[in-house]
């Protein structure tokens, strides 16, 4: 699978896509199928503050957990219910539908240190 | 030794094989120090029939089991039917380990699963466990539970709570660091619900309770605000009660031991633990689930693991791995050789007889119920004017088996004893405890 | 697999109590109506005999001890004798009701303040409690009474626990719980604890470390000494878990290696039955400024008769509602009595010379990565045995060949792997045949991988779809979709 280039990329392989002042957070292809099948993601709460590298919540295998780091810091101001009934869609389309939570950005600066695509590949290569 | 296979000639072999003079040489790598340290037991070997003896003399040596127990407090004397302990004897379910291999433990599997429905139906709660140790490690790990789901650091706890649970649910909650608060009894026996504690993460109430009166549960959830409702029952009793789950208990947990297990000095005992479905991720302990096979046959596996120490490690919903699979599949067992049908015959016995006996104590001169609360199979009587504890020296001279007054008092309810009745009682013996009582004897 | 829920719901299963024989009023009338139960529990009537035949029939879908073979490293799948189970089951035992005066139940006591004696013994340690029903519920046990301790002496800056990478989720998961951090030490080329790492953790806010005597990949650490000796330099003390005590048992104690508190599986090494998953019991043993820490009530001597002592002002509490697993005990002590200390050093030496023997044969057609002398438990891992094919692929094909297979994934510091622990209760024979058929599925794997990944194909059931299992959780029987 393809890592779009427009979005920015975790060591800890959560992608971000920057939408205004928003920031779209889900987990990496690589990383969904490290895992394998997805039974289950903990979403944080709606109005929560996270702290980049902070936790945002997890997603579970069959026998493993992983947590997902918040890739920048913000208020959670959407989460992706449909997750919970269709835990599967993390793995079907880590990059679009499978997304995790949105957060308002309260530091936009810190994209700066994230990875871009071509940085991301690399690292997982 | 008989359980060692292997000879004299099999070891030289096999440590030719692998290029070792001798047996010592494979210990090579443990400090000579320790070795040289060590001391035996001075502990002859002895042949299974000296040992079978030896056991029979200290079986022989337990007299309790000569008498008729008035003993209760959350184990009970309770009629196993024969049949119970055949199936459970067969060494394909006891000398199995956990059913990590799916594929060769639907045997194990099955029954977890029946298990957990029984359990469900029983406390009138969506989802049970594979099971816990035993009733008090049940709720304290309920304690630690409700303190995660709601994080505020402080319990309320009844004070009418088994002293053995409550001792257990200390020990954990001491390490948690949580407050435990004191919700106090009225002169009924029952909790006083009229004021509970502000802030806390859940309330811990018994029904039956320490004093075998039954709490009323009726409308408690709605008084509680988002705090959760724990309750620990006795669950043959449920063959008659209305469950926890039909009162919006969050967490029910119980001792098993009254479904088909032995007294057997306290253990190995059962822990039962149910909730709501919303708190499954919370759960602590095994569970069994259901799916198919890739051939799309039905079968059972253990499933949400995710919680448990094995995966999450530091972070699991609890510690537990070995529970008691054994006494869950007696409780399995013996609760489908009595059907729905049995079982509340069998609890509507215990609740007659006990009512039998506290009738006729209440009329005797002298005696008083100290509770006037609803009650099941035990209640508490205090002498008006004797020793309590000289009155069990009666019973116990009349051959009965009844715990010391120091049960009661350490409730805060002195010169009393607590009696029990079972199925197993007959009208007999019940009309010799009220003659000891009465002075007839 | 079909449940008793689908048996015979309207059978006659009357019978097993009898009539009540003093005057009935019936449960409203005694308790008011809003109290009585408003809904049977859906618990099927079904007579003795559909009863028997559905769990006689569920026992055979299982693979037990009896059945052959069961490998299961870390988990000492040893046989259980026969006559534990009988001296269990005398009804002296059985009938006595926890709450009896100590006068009547002077056999039970005596037992378990034999069995404590006797552990004391094995372990080199001076006080045993036998409260704890199962291997974590040891460790938790041996983490309260590090809290209680250094509780007593002030020294509350000790919060944290440190572990190697190889130990068992129960040990982060019990230190947990009685309210530790957890930090782990990572293990050197040789599969032992780093000293250096170890070192480097050491100070003021450590409450100890806890250690699994052999490792969880059977290796003995040679350094056990050292270890536990930087531990008290430091002020911490030594946990040990004796999950693996079979290897040494009879031959050396993990007193004199400087363990503070050692934990007892009796239904691993000494002989009592799993259960399918328990009840097990954690007997913990303690080193001398740990004893007053103990559970109570604690089983003592007075004179010649034997007694519960409450007076125990510094204890942790209590552990369990009563005195432990006592029925568990009994079939331990049963064990040990017959063994003697000729039977206990036989014990470990023969599940390790089986372990060695049948190390040395599987290392040539799988890797063995920690590849030295190992203890009653060696770890393999099926990487590089053919492209595609896993340890559970491995593992499946074992069923089909009437084998329970090893554990699998454990320890985690090893991937793909396989870890073998035969007891000492396998025959030379039984492990040719083990050898041989895992020797038979590596040749498998690469000429018919298929075999493998379809594997089992004779068992009761195939590969069960653990996702399923997790997505929708099903924990009850869905009575909705069978009306009665």
């Amino acid at each position: 699978m393809a890592y779009p280039t427009a979005y920015r990329y975790t060591k800890e392989h959560e992608w971000v896509k920057i939408e205004g002042n928003r920031a779209r957070v889900g987990i990496t292809d690589h990383a969904q199928a490290e895992l394998g099948d997805v039974v289950f993601v903990e979403l944080p709460t709606v109005g929560a503050d996270v702290k980049q590298g902070g936790l945002l919540g997890t997603v579970e295998s069959v026998k493993a957990v992983s947590d997902v780091y918040a890739p920048v810091s913000g208020k959670v101001v959407e989460v992706n219910r449909d997750l919970e009934q269709s835990p599967e869609t993390v793995n079907q389309s880590p990059h679009e539908a499978g997304w995790i939570a949105v957060i308002q950005l309260a530091d936009p600066s810190e994209t700066g240190g994230l990875l871009d695509a071509a940085a991301y590949e690399a690292l997982i290569a | 030794m008989r359980y060692i296979p292997n000879a004299d000639a099999d070891r030289q072999a096999m440590l030719r094989e692998i290029g070792r003079s001798s047996i010592d040489e494979l210990f090579a790598d443990i400090p000579q120090s320790v070795i040289d340290a060590y001391r035996p037991l001075n502990l002859p070997p002895r042949s299974e029939l000296e040992v079978f003896d030896e056991l029979t003399r200290l079986a022989n040596a337990n007299e309790a089991p000569g008498r008729v127990p008035l003993l209760g407090g959350g184990v009970y004397d309770h009629y196993v039917p024969r049949a119970v302990h055949h199936l459970t004897s067969r060494s394909e379910f006891y000398t199995a380990y956990t059913p990590y291999q799916p594929e060769i433990s639907q045997g194990t599997l099955t029954v977890m699963f029946e298990f957990q429905t029984m359990i469900s139906e029983l406390t009138g709660m969506e989802i049970a466990n594979a099971s816990m140790y035993d009733g008090a490690t049940a709720l304290a790990e309920a304690v630690l539970m409700a303190e995660r789901i709601r994080k505020r650091g402080r319990i309320a706890v009844a004070a009418n709570l088994f002293s053995h649970d409550r001792r257990v649910v200390n020990t954990y909650a001491w390490a948690a660091g949580i407050e435990l608060v004191d919700v106090p009894f009225t002169s009924a026996g029952r909790s006083d619900l009229a004021r509970l504690p502000e802030g806390i993460s859940a309330l811990v109430i018994q029904s039956p309770n320490a004093f075998g009166v039954i709490e009323a549960l009726d409308g408690l959830k709605a008084r509680l605000g988002d705090a959760l409702l724990i309750v620990a029952t006795y669950p043959l009793a449920l063959g008659i009660l209305e469950p926890p789950g039909a009162f919006g208990a969050d967490i029910v947990v119980g001792e098993g031991q009254c479904l088909g297990l032995p007294m057997g000095y306290g253990g190995p005992l059962l822990g039962l633990f149910a909730t709501k479905k919303e708190h499954l991720r919370q759960l602590p302990g095994r569970v069994s689930g259901r799916t198919v096979d890739v051939d799309g046959r039905l079968g059972y596996t253990m499933t949400a693991q995710t919680r448990e120490q094995h995966i999450r490690r530091e972070k699991a919903t609890s510690n537990i791995c070995t529970n008691s699979a054994h006494c869950a599949l007696t409780a399995t067992v013996y609760l489908a050789s009595i059907g729905a049908g049995g079982l509340r015959q069998v609890a509507l016995l215990n609740l007659e007889k006990a009512h039998y006996l506290a009738t006729k104590i209440a009329k005797l001169r002298g005696y008083s119920l100290v509770f006037e609360g609803p009650f099941f199979n035990e209640f508490v009587v205090r002498p008006s004017d004797g020793d309590a504890d000289a009155l069990r020296e009666r019973l116990e001279a009349g051959g009965f088996l009844v715990e010391s007054s120091q049960a009661m008092a350490d409730l805060g309810v002195p010169n009393a004893l607590r009696l029990a009745v079972t199925e197993r009682r007959t009208r007999a013996e019940l009309d010799r405890v009220v003659d000891i009582l009465g002075g007839k004897r | 697999m079909r449940t008793i829920f689908e048996r015979g719901a309207a059978e006659a299963a009357d019978g097993i109590f009898p009539a009540c024989d003093v005057p009935a009023k019936g449960a409203a009338a005694w308790l008011g109506a809003g109290l009585v139960r408003s809904k049977p529990p859906r618990i099927p009537n079904t007579s003795e005999t559909t009863v028997v035949r559905h769990y006689t029939r569920l026992c055979k879908l299982n693979y037990g001890v009896d059945d052959g073979i069961y490998p299961l490293g870390s988990c000492t799948m040893k046989y259980n004798p026969k006559v534990n189970e009988d001296t269990a089951a005398l009804p002296g035992f059985t009938d006595a009701h926890p709450g009896a005066d100590e006068r009547y139940v002077q056999g039970s006591l005596e037992l378990l303040y034999e069995l404590a004696r006797l552990l004391q013994g094995i372990a080199g340690l001076p006080a045993v409690t036998l409260q704890p029903v199962a291997g974590a519920h040891g460790e938790l046990t041996g983490m309260f009474l590090f809290r209680k301790y250094f509780e007593s002496r002030g020294e509350t800056r000790r919060t944290r626990i440190l572990l190697p990478d190889s130990a068992h989720g129960t040990n982060p998961a019990s230190a947990a719980v009685a309210g530790f951090s957890v930090t782990e030490i990572p293990s050197n080329a040789r599969g032992t604890v780093d000293l250096e790492a170890l070192r480097a953790q050491l100070n003021d806010t450590v409450a100890g470390i806890m250690l699994t005597v052999p490792n969880t990949l059977g290796i003995f650490e040679e350094n056990i000494l050292e270890v536990t000796r930087a531990v008290h330099e430091a002020g911490g003390l030594c946990y040990f878990d004796g999950a693996n005590l079979n290897s040494f048992i009879g031959r050396a104690r993990p007193g004199d290696m400087g363990a503070d508190v050692f934990h007892f599986n009796l239904h691993k090494t000494l002989s009592t039955p799993h259960g399918g998953g328990g009840p097990g019991a954690g007997a913990v043993a303690v080193s001398k400024p740990l004893v007053d820490f103990l559970p109570v009530p604690r089983v003592v001597k007075r004179r010649d008769r034997f007694a519960l002592d409450w007076d125990c002002p510094k204890s942790i509490g209590s552990v369990h509602s009563f005195f432990g697993n006592v029925l568990v005990a009994i079939k331990a002590y049963t064990y040990v009595l017959q063994l003697g200390d000729e039977g206990l050093r036989a014990v470990s030496d023969n599940a390790v010379l089986n372990a060695n023997y049948l190390q040395e044969r599987l290392k040539r057609t799988y890797v063995l990565p920690y590849d030295r002398l190992c203890k009653h438990e060696f770890v393999l891992t099926s990487e590089g045995l053919a492209k595609g094919v896993t340890t559970l692929d491995v593992a499946k094909r074992l069923i089909d060949y009437g084998i329970h297979p090893p554990t699998v994934y454990f320890p985690l510091i090893v991937h793909e792997a396989l870890m073998i622990e035969p007891t000492e209760t396998e025959s030379r024979e039984t492990l040719d045949r083990f050898a041989e058929i895992l020797e038979r599925i590596a040749a498998e794997a690469r000429e018919h991988p298929e075999l493998l990944h379809d594997a089992p194909t004779r068992a009761p059931v195939r590969r069960l779809d653990q996702t399923t299992a997790a997505r929708n959780p099903v924990f009850t029987f869905p009575f909705e979709a069978h009306p009665a």
